[in-house]
Parts: C-alpha cells; sequence; structure tokens
C-alpha cells in the first residue's frame, strides 16, 4: 500500500516536469501543443539507448535527453509556429505520432515494439537508486522537480517570461513593440521539450525498460490536463495538476477496485475533469500565478511611487 | 527633413486594391494627419509601413533607408512605433507590465542585431536590469498620469486610460516616428481635448507623430499637414485650410454635387 502511494508520487513528479514544460508552451506563450508525448520519448529512449548500447552513465544521458528533446521542439517548431489553435494542435499530435511510429520501426536502434530492457539503474557514489527501493527514486524524482520549478519560475519572472505572455496576450501588439515573436516561440518550445525528455530520461531508470507503447497520445492528453487542472501560468498549480491527475488515474488500484473500475475509465474522467473545469472554473484550480505588483507588502524601490504630479 | 516616404505603395488583395500607388511623406517634427472615408486604406498604409503587411509593391523609405518588408519588430527598432485602432493592449498583464515590453528590446540586447543570444539573455535578466525597465516604464506611465494604476490589469482600466496606456506602451519604446491609429476613437469631447495636448506634448519630446483620425475637429486643430485618401488613393496633401478647400476632398467627403 505505501509502496503503491510513493509510486504515484513518483509518477506525479515525472509528469510534473512534463507538464511544467507545458505549461510554458501552452500557458505562458499560449500555443496548443500535444506533442509532450514524442519529446518524453526522445528522452527516454536516447537514455535507454546511450545507457544500454553504449554503456554511458545515466547522469551523462541527462542533458543529451534534454537537448536532443529541445532540438526536435525546434523542428517541429520552426515550420508549425505559423499555425496558430487546431492547427497547431493537430501538426503537434502529429509529430507525437510520427515520434512513436519511429520508435517502432526503426528495429537497428530502438528494437521496435520489444523496446529496450535492462537499463542500468542511476547511482549516485556508487549507491544504486533502485525503483524497487521506492524512498530514495521518490526524493530523485522530486529533486529535479525543484530544481525544474525554480528555473520555471525564473524564467515567469525575468524579461524573457514577460515577453512570452505579451506574446501570448496579442502577438501583433508584441511584434509591434519589437519582439521576434518567432525566435521567442521556438525557444518557449525547445524549453517545454527539454523538460519533457529530462522526464523520459528518469522514466526510463524507473521502469528500467522502454517501449513504444508508454507513449501514446493519452500521455500529451494527461499532460495537458495537469495544467488546465491546476492552472495555466502557474508552476506551482501545473505540479499540484500533475499529482491530482496521478492519484485519480491510479485511484481504482489504490483503494482496491481494479477489478470493477476498468483502466479506460480514467480517459473518460480526464474528458469529464476537462469539460467541468471548462465550465466552472477555465482558469484552473489555482489560478494564474499573482502578478509581480510595483507597491506590495515587500520593499519597494524607491522612486516607485509614481503618484507624484 | 523628409523621416518616412513611401513611393508608389500598393497592396493588394487579390482583386481588391487597398492601397494603390501612394506617395506619402513624412516630414521630421511635424504631426501630419491622414484622413480619409471608411475603407480609404489608411490603416492597410500603416500595416504596410511598419511592417505589419508586406506591400504587393512600392517601397518604404525611413530615414533615408528602405525599409519595404522588413518585419515588425525591426520597423520598430529602428525607431518607429504605432498605436492600433482597436486597442491591442496585453490584457492580463499589468499596465507597468505592458510598458515594460515597450523597453524589452532596449535592455541586454543591441538594437540592431538580433542575435540567437539575445532570447538567453532575456532569460538571465532579473535585478538591476528589471529595476531599470521599471523606472522607464514608471517614467512613460507619469507622462500619462496613470502612475498610479501600474498595478492594475490593463483590462480593468476604462477606456481613455486604455488608449492612453497604448500610446505610453509605443512611447517606451523611444521612438522618432510615431503612429497613431484613431487615437480619440469613442472618446468624448473632454478626452478629445486632453488627447490634443498630449499629442503636442508628444511633438514636444521630438517625435514626430502621424495619425489616423476621423475626429476633423482635432484633426484641423493640431496637424501641421494633411493627407488624404480616397479608394486607396492619395488624393490630396497641404494644410488644413487648404485641404477644408480642396474640391477633390470635399467630392470624397461629401459626394458630387450634380446628381
Amino acid at each position: 500500500m505505501l509502496n503503491f502511494v510513493l509510486l504515484i508520487f513518483i509518477y506525479s513528479g515525472i509528469y510534473a516536469l512534463m507538464a511544467m514544460g507545458q505549461n510554458v508552451i501552452t500557458g505562458y506563450v499560449g500555443l496548443l501543443s500535444l506533442c509532450q508525448a514524442g519529446f518524453f520519448a526522445i528522452g527516454s529512449y536516447a537514455t535507454a539507448i546511450l545507457s544500454v548500447t553504449y554503456g554511458w552513465n545515466f547522469w551523462l544521458t541527462i542533458p543529451i535527453a534534454g537537448v536532443l528533446a529541445a532540438l526536435s521542439g525546434v523542428l517541429i517548431g520552426l515550420p508549425t509556429l505559423r499555425l496558430k489553435g487546431d492547427y497547431l494542435a493537430i501538426a503537434t499530435l502529429g509529430f507525437g505520432e510520427i515520434v512513436r511510429n519511429i520508435l517502432n520501426n526503426w528495429d537497428s536502434l530502438t528494437r521496435g515494439p520489444m523496446g529496450i530492457q535492462r537499463i542500468p539503474m542511476a547511482t549516485v557514489f556508487g549507491l544504486k537508486i533502485s525503483p524497487y527501493e521506492k524512498w530514495g527514486f521518490l526524493v530523485m524524482v522530486w529533486i529535479f522537480v525543484l530544481v525544474g520549478y525554480l528555473f520555471f519560475r525564473h524564467l515567469a519572472r525575468s524579461r524573457m517570461g514577460r515577453a512570452l505572455e505579451a506574446i501570448r496576450e496579442d502577438e501583433i501588439a508584441a511584434s509591434s513593440m519589437g519582439i521576434n515573436t518567432t525566435k521567442y516561440k521556438v525557444w518557449a518550445f525547445a524549453l517545454g521539450a527539454f523538460a519533457a525528455g529530462v522526464a523520459g530520461s528518469l522514466q526510463a531508470v524507473f521502469t528500467l525498460s522502454v517501449s513504444p507503447g508508454t507513449f501514446t497520445f493519452m500521455v500529451s492528453i494527461m499532460v495537458l490536463c495537469m495544467v488546465v487542472l491546476g492552472g495555466m501560468g502557474n508552476f506551482l498549480a501545473v505540479i499540484l495538476g500533475a499529482f491530482l491527475i496521478q492519484f485519480i488515474s491510479y485511484f481504482p488500484q489504490l483503494v482496491g477496485l481494479s477489478n470493477i473500475i476498468p483502466p479506460q475509465f480514467k480517459q473518460v474522467l480526464f474528458g469529464l475533469i476537462l469539460v467541468v473545469m471548462m465550465i466552472w472554473r477555465p482558469q484552473g484550480i489555482l489560478g494564474r500565478a499573482p502578478r509581480m505588483t510595483l507597491n506590495p507588502k515587500k520593499k519597494q524601490p524607491k522612486d516607485s511611487d509614481g503618484g507624484e504630479k | 527633413m523628409i523621416l518616412l516616404e513611401t513611393k508608389q505603395l500598393t497592396r493588394a488583395y487579390g482583386g481588391v486594391i487597398a492601397v494603390s500607388k501612394v506617395d506619402f511623406e513624412v516630414e521630421q517634427g511635424l504631426i501630419t494627419g491622414l484622413i480619409g472615408p471608411n475603407g480609404a486604406g489608411k490603416t492597410t498604409l500603416f500595416n504596410n509601413i511598419t511592417g505589419l503587411d508586406v506591400p504587393t509593391s512600392g517601397t518604404v523609405h525611413y530615414k533615408g533607408k528602405e525599409i519595404t518588408g522588413k518585419s515588425a519588430h525591426s520597423i520598430c527598432r529602428m525607431g518607429v512605433a504605432r498605436t492600433f485602432q482597436n486597442i491591442r493592449l496585453f490584457k492580463e498583464l499589468t499596465v507597468l507590465e505592458n510598458v515594460m515590453v515597450g523597453r524589452h528590446f532596449k535592455v541586454g540586447t543591441s538594437p540592431t542585431k538580433g542575435r540567437f543570444g539575445s532570447v538567453l539573455k532575456s532569460f538571465i535578466s532579473l535585478g538591476n536590469e528589471e529595476f531599470e525597465m521599471k523606472k522607464e516604464a514608471l517614467h512613460w506611465l507619469d507622462f500619462f498620469e496613470l502612475g498610479e494604476l501600474s498595478d492594475e490589469l490593463a483590462k480593468n482600466l476604462p477606456y481613455g486610460h486604455q488608449r492612453e496606456l497604448e500610446i505610453a506602451r509605443a512611447l517606451a519604446t523611444e521612438p522618432s516616428l510615431l503612429f497613431l491609429d484613431e487615437p480619440a476613437a469613442g472618446m468624448n469631447p473632454q478626452e478629445t481635448e486632453h488627447l490634443m495636448s498630449t499629442i503636442r506634448r508628444i511633438r514636444a519630446l521630438g517625435i514626430t507623430v502621424v495619425l489616423i483620425e476621423h475626429d476633423m475637429k482635432l484633426v484641423m486643430n493640431i496637424c501641421d499637414t494633411i493627407t488624404v485618401l480616397n479608394y486607396g488613393q492619395n488624393i490630396a496633401q497641404g494644410t488644413p485650410k487648404e485641404i477644408k478647400r480642396n474640391p477633390l476632398v470635399i467630392e470624397a467627403y461629401l459626394g458630387k454635387e450634380d446628381e
């Protein structure tokens, strides 16, 4: 039982990373992308192939996984970012499926539908972080989430974050204010993909095997649900969303009702959650992160009381 | 000195010619009015000059350099800012943040060379840079007496203030040339009066202003020179007095006398 709860937390962490990436793309730039599963897969396979075939250390494969995912993000981003809304969603959905099909068919590299097994465990100073000892793995995953959160929180507060939000609010106005919107959108895609790639790496050393069946379209939808449920444009909310969605999807097993409630039921539930949220709380449970203000209770810049006339 | 000129600028959408062979000049330091009946191609001309649209043929020169077909962001960086007919604020951002976006390209990046690293630099920016940006942005808010509203979301401002905020945001890019697309639309007479004094203050800063406007009182009052478009063509230009008497202009607005 405890093991099962820990498992939920581990998956929450892995998905939280992906959801934070999605949040950059959807919550900040306002692009509906549906290919986090593709980037996730690229990260997973990068770690799997590098560590099994080439014997690399897990820690070295993480940056490669992230960068490969980011590069493919740029690859998909450059041609498709002219598209908006539904059209971008369809194009990115296609990309996710292409990745899965490549994994299924490039036998010499990915071993096709069989996938890659016996991925070596991650080690820290000679200590194995075994997925069977869940506490250790849990801590490792959540350290990644923490680092990711700090990274993205910085992004949100930086000049770049503001540029991304300006693009979301009004792309034409943003470009008329001197912002190179294409460049920022591509970077947002790359960062979002990077996070998913790293999440994929963690997934690989957690399940110790990868196969194309894991990276279905459902994964992208789950990630999107996490962002919508938690609150678009709020990285903390997205982490909460990741936990809630994972909790809901494992709930039947957790309470021992998996014989009665079929696993497919969670897909119905996700759809229901999306509809309900859109009607009653479109901003998500926590909503957008509060805006930074000039005159908060905190210290303020000396000449900020701009009321003198 | 001619700050900006278009030569034979044409923009056709399929068979519809929105702007047809327009020669349009903007003299430095003056307030230029661009008037004409609805659908005359005024906004299309603005869009083609500011890079939001690409001319079918013809050229645009700014400070002697050709800028035809350049992207909107690079034209803005060269010193041409604009506002929009239907207000385009960043609604969910605060008033201050809106103006700070106007300062965005002024920090950390060289305005002419938009190198690969510029996005990275904007990611690393915090602290001092942000403080400077806030200071500059507040300066422009104070110019419009909007300083007290700095923490409000832009969408919550009353209409007149939204118009002003949009101008403040454009001014924050430190333009030499400012295009205002119907700045007085939807304003009451007092607000329009206030806007006129604001435009004069902007000119006093050494900024050349071009404005599209339907409010003839405003146009005739503050414009040094007026260009009239009709059916995409430049039919007249001159001082307000000349324009008022020009038979072609009267015809465009009121129709021909016979029939």
